[in-house]
């Protein structure tokens, strides 16, 4: 449908992507959505409500940047998959594989 | 005069006085009023020419105050170029008014911003956004309703200061700058706050709409040196420059500043604000003169009583004769009486405009000058005004009275006048 081809780049063959990839995926996204936060210490396992000012519009901006950029649907079901950068990890490594294929 | 002409006098000056107690302000040529009134005197007018989408260069007025002064980056990525401008002014006003703002009750206070429109900017930003995806509008942002109801300038303010009376905008096309004060002057009678930040903002040149509805009424101004494109009164003007900005003043009942020892900037004297009913763009000049002849009635005052005319003119062909027309009807055999106009530096800030005007003319209360009106080459006849002031500053032997004209499409006028405090 027109999309242009930044959507679609990938710094590594999504097919190779591992879940330390998915993890740095999600930080440079919140990066970008929670400019003022410092992200040096955030810890995988921990909700990221928990250890960063984020909140549901935040989350929805996660969704949206995964939609522009790397071209990942998460139904609003799936939204508390988005909990962690573990979970994250988890849920998203197998869709960015499936971009590779 | 009709008997309802001398209720409105009567109801008016029992109510309580309103002064000025603070000012912040961001405008083309200036990010503080000091900035500001210096450029003013010294007739350096900075506008720089943008990109506008889908049409290319254009002569702008565009603001550099310093973002991150009062707002985090994510409240700047959240929220609006307004909202940002704003906050900036606000919060230098309060640093302006001594406002001890612990100890203000913020329940009391009221945010009230005049606005030419709100929304364009976003929602052309979103429309260019999804563009670039087929159109699909899955990625039509959740930030677009908060970012563009009309009351987003103001609630910004609120969130950003903690202020929890009540916020909105008043949309008054071009006239919105002198429409936030008036409201809230109102406000401020009925009791309804105890402190109000009011004034008008302006995001319009982030917009290509307005730029290109300018541009097909053969109204958007055009030079090749672009501080030259804003020029009322000149015979060659060609139209409007588009600007942002903003000024937001502290306002307070008199009897609440002087109880906490407040600076008197400005007492708010009268104003009138009316409506043409004739033409949507085609100023009226009898209803223009009927509003600022009732403004002065309201204050109290005969035109000779009006040390400084800040004209409204945005350098169209006919707004500005028409204009002209209008204060001659009122101002005839006042020699003490100073006409300037200050888009001729900064273009038109649209909601900002009435605002920003005023904010420049304060000053010659403490100095006793009168900024010019620039870019004047060779003075339209039809334009022509016993006391207007070319070119260059003029000192006179005082001011103590200033009035504010800004109007705007639908045919809103709207007229304002303030005084030095303490003059009878």
């Amino acid at each position: 449908m027109g999309l242009p081809d930044t959507v679609w780049a990938f710094e590594t063959n999504p097919e190779n992507m591992t879940k330390d990839d998915i993890k740095q995926v999600v930080l440079d996204i919140i990066a970008d959505i929670a400019p003022d936060e410092s992200l040096a210490a955030v810890k995988p396992e921990v909700r990221l409500r928990d250890q960063l000012s984020l909140d549901s519009m935040d989350f929805l901006d996660i969704v949206m940047e995964l939609r522009k950029k790397h071209g990942i649907e998460v139904p609003e079901a799936d939204y508390v998959q988005l909990a962690s950068l573990d979970s994250c990890a988890n849920y998203l490594l197998p869709k960015f594989q499936a971009k590779g294929k | 005069m009709a008997s309802g002409h001398l209720m409105g006098e009567r109801q008016m000056s029992s109510k309580p006085r309103i002064v000025i107690t603070g000012l912040g302000l961001t405008a083309p040529n200036g990010n503080s009023l000091s900035e500001f009134r210096a450029n003013l005197l010294a007739g350096k007018a900075r506008i720089a020419v943008i990109d506008v989408r889908h049409m290319g260069q254009h002569p702008a007025g565009v603001c550099d105050f310093d973002t991150t002064k009062w707002q985090k980056r994510k409240e700047l990525r959240i929220g609006t170029r307004v909202g940002s401008i704003s906050i900036f002014c606000s919060r230098e006003a309060l640093g302006d008014s001594g406002l001890d703002w612990d100890k203000v009750d913020k329940s009391r206070v009221g945010v009230y911003l005049g606005i030419t429109e709100h929304g364009n900017v976003e929602t052309e930003n979103e429309i260019h956004n999804i563009s670039q995806f087929g159109n699909d509008t899955k990625y039509w942002t959740h930030h677009h309703n908060p970012r563009t109801v009309a009351n987003n300038p103001a609630g910004e303010v609120t969130m950003n200061m903690g202020i929890t009376g009540p916020h909105y905008t008043i949309g008054a096309a071009c006239a919105a700058g002198n429409a936030g004060l008036i409201q809230a002057a109102q406000m401020l009678q009925l009791g309804e706050v105890d402190i109000a930040f009011a004034g008008g903002v302006s995001e319009s040149i982030h917009t290509f709409g307005i730029f290109a509805g300018f541009k097909n009424q053969g109204a958007l101004g055009a030079h090749g040196d672009p501080t030259k494109a804003s020029r009322p009164f000149d015979k060659n003007r060609n139209g409007i420059v588009i600007s942002e900005g903003g000024a937001i003043y502290v306002l307070e009942r008199l009897d609440d500043a002087l109880a906490r020892g407040a600076r008197i900037i400005a007492e708010i004297a009268g104003w009138c604000i009316n409506s043409d009913a004739t033409d949507a763009v085609l100023p009226n000049p009898e209803r223009q003169s009927e509003c600022v002849r009732m403004a002065l009635k309201r204050a109290g005052m005969k035109p000779q009583d009006i040390h400084i005319v800040s004209t409204h003119a945005t350098a169209t062909a006919l707004g500005d004769i028409q204009e002209c027309t209008a204060l001659r009807n009122v101002f005839t055999d006042c020699p003490d009486t100073k006409i300037n106009n200050t888009k001729s530096f900064i273009g038109h800030c649209m909601g900002a405009a009435g605002a920003l005007e005023l904010a420049g003319n304060l000053p010659s209360f403490e100095d006793n000058w009168v900024h010019p009106t620039i870019n004047i080459d060779e003075l339209d006849p039809e334009c022509a005004m016993p006391g207007l002031v070319i070119n260059q500053p003029i000192k006179v032997a005082r001011v103590d009275t200033i009035l504010n004209n800004s109007f705007g499409m639908l045919g809103i006028n709207s007229a304002l006048i303030v005084k030095k405090y303490g003059v009878a």
